[in-house]
């Protein structure tokens, strides 16, 4: 998919989730008291409150939960179809990505395939994108 | 009976796409009829309730505030709400009914007027919302992996349902099917023409498993529902209908980490302030604005088993007019139009009076449920005639 997407303003709770992709890694805040994540990133952990928390780069793959094949343009540039997918992460509990499923065709995409992160990167913001993994 | 809440009067405006009238011309529509329904004057209004609140960046979403009508109508309010931060768009007749039974008010205009379709049609009065820069808030999760409308966020629970315990989309159709039945039979639905199978199999896919017929489109109306208190029915010419529980949730403000639709805790909840069961109810105005959510709903609130909604439906005999258990018997939001919650209170309050004339349900109907929302957000009303 080559079309601009949604670009995001960047603040303090989710810079390093839109930016961790130029370092490779995929952050995901983590509680250092209770460890476990929180997501949509916020500076206080929704499982026991500490604000003992920060960024924390996780391994990036993962399995499709569930998805769907997107046909609509929603935009003028859009380029349809594309899969619109849930990931569930590994190791990373409770914590689910939208994302897209690339670099295979629409219909090559099932709930529960093993997929890992790419990043696509546009005017500074690394897109979480997921791909197939053999 | 004291202590309790009714719904006491219901109106609508003209139902219509792309329509000139103004927002605020249609609400005052809808409020009129209500007004007249109940046989009170304006002056015996004390309290106005809405949701989501005005939202200036959404085009039409929601373009009249609770301030918007008090100016207008002249009203002198004791309690007024309006806000998207609520148990979805029936909370707002939810908050109503909690407000005249502590005393607040004893007379409340709810409404929701949406006006998506003008909006659309009319860019230089409502810019486009931006969905390109500057993404803030839940929406960034979505927005930049092409998910910009709700109906890519629910298919996939909707796809999840297939996988998981067989909804076919066979099944997902008797929605589109019975609300295109229904909406022929209800002269105030944008809908006229019929629906078949083969139709719905050929229409255009939108999000899988969603084709064109399984979302609501863009309408333009007001709906209003006048909550009053118990103690004040003396003042109402029509037939009061109890609303006999109520209940919300919020699962997950962003959709994508709820493991199910809100639509499954509300639906549990509703029934433990009440004498009431499912065995009670004889009609069901499920939120359709997209075909899975009625699904939703029916396993939430407990009709069937969690799984089992796509077969309940199946062919269609049960959610119909004449069976078991009549749904969506104005068109619902896929052939009504999309009145975002409203509709399905309405409808309750119409088929409860037999005032369905065509569309009306045999016998003597005395209980209804109407929801709203069933994704992150939910609301359910359980609705009575005494």
């Amino acid at each position: 998919m080559t079309w601009q997407r949604s670009r995001i303003r960047l603040d303090r709770d989710n810079r390093a989730f839109w930016t961790g992709g130029a370092e490779g890694k995929l952050n995901i805040v983590r509680c250092d008291d209770c460890g476990q994540f929180t997501h949509p990133p916020r500076e206080i952990c929704r499982h026991c409150q500490s604000e003992n928390v920060a960024p924390h780069a996780v391994a990036g793959t993962g399995a499709v939960d569930t998805y769907t094949v997107n046909y609509q343009a929603w935009a003028k540039d859009m380029e349809v179809p594309f899969v619109i997918a849930r990931v569930r992460l590994d190791d990373v509990p409770g914590v689910y990505l939208t994302t897209n499923i690339v670099n295979c065709p629409v219909d090559a995409v099932d709930i529960d395939d093993r997929v890992k992160v790419v990043f696509e990167e546009q005017d500074g913001i690394w897109y979480p994108l997921f791909e197939k993994v053999a | 009976m004291a202590g309790e809440a009714y719904i006491t009067g219901i109106g609508m405006s003209e139902v219509g796409v792309r329509l000139t009238r103004s927002a605020i011309g249609l609400t005052v529509d809808a409020v009129k009829e209500a007004i007249a329904d109940a046989g009170l004057t304006l002056d015996q209004i004390d309290g106005v309730s809405t949701y989501p609140g005005k939202m200036q960046a959404f085009l039409g979403f929601s373009p009249i505030s609770t301030d918007d009508l008090i100016e207008v109508l002249g009203l002198k309010t004791r309690w007024h709400a309006g806000t998207g931060e609520a148990t979805a768009q029936l909370g707002a007749i939810t908050d109503a009914a909690s407000a005249v039974k502590a005393g607040l008010a004893r007379h409340v205009i709810c409404f929701r007027t949406v006006y998506e379709a003008a909006a659309l049609a009319r860019p230089d009065e409502y810019p486009p919302m931006q969905r390109r820069n500057d993404i803030t808030g839940g929406s960034q999760w979505v927005s930049p992996f092409g998910a910009f409308s709700a109906a890519c966020w629910t298919a996939q629970f909707a796809t999840r349902h297939m996988k998981r315990y067989g909804l076919t989309r066979e099944q997902l159709a008797q929605v589109a099917l019975n609300d295109h039945r229904n909406a022929a039979l209800n002269p105030r639905a944008i809908v006229r023409e019929p629906l078949t199978m083969d139709k719905y199999m050929s229409a255009r896919m939108i999000t899988t498993p969603f084709c064109l017929y399984d979302c609501d489109r863009f309408t333009d109306a007001s709906t209003v529902v006048i909550v009053s208190a118990g103690d004040a029915l003396d003042e109402v010419k029509s037939q009061p209908i109890r609303i006999a529980a109520s209940a919300g949730s919020l699962e997950r403000y962003s959709w994508d980490q709820a493991e199910w639709a809100s639509a499954y805790p509300t639906g549990r909840d509703l029934w433990k302030n009440t004498d009431y069961s499912v065995k009670d109810v004889d009609t069901v105005q499920f939120y359709d604005g997209f075909a899975f959510q009625p699904i939703t709903w029916l396993e939430g609130l407990g009709f069937c088993e969690v799984g089992e909604g796509g077969r309940f439906i199946e062919g269609g005999t049960r959610i119909a007019r004449d069976g078991e258990l009549p749904m969506n018997t104005g068109g619902g939001q896929l052939g009504w139009g999309r009145l975002h919650g409203f509709g399905f209170a309405f409808e309750s309050v119409v088929q409860l009076r037999g005032d369905g004339g065509a569309r009306q349900i045999a016998g003597d109907p005395k209980v209804a449920v109407a929801t709203s929302g069933g994704g992150p957000m939910a609301a359910a009303l359980l609705l009575a005639k005494d």
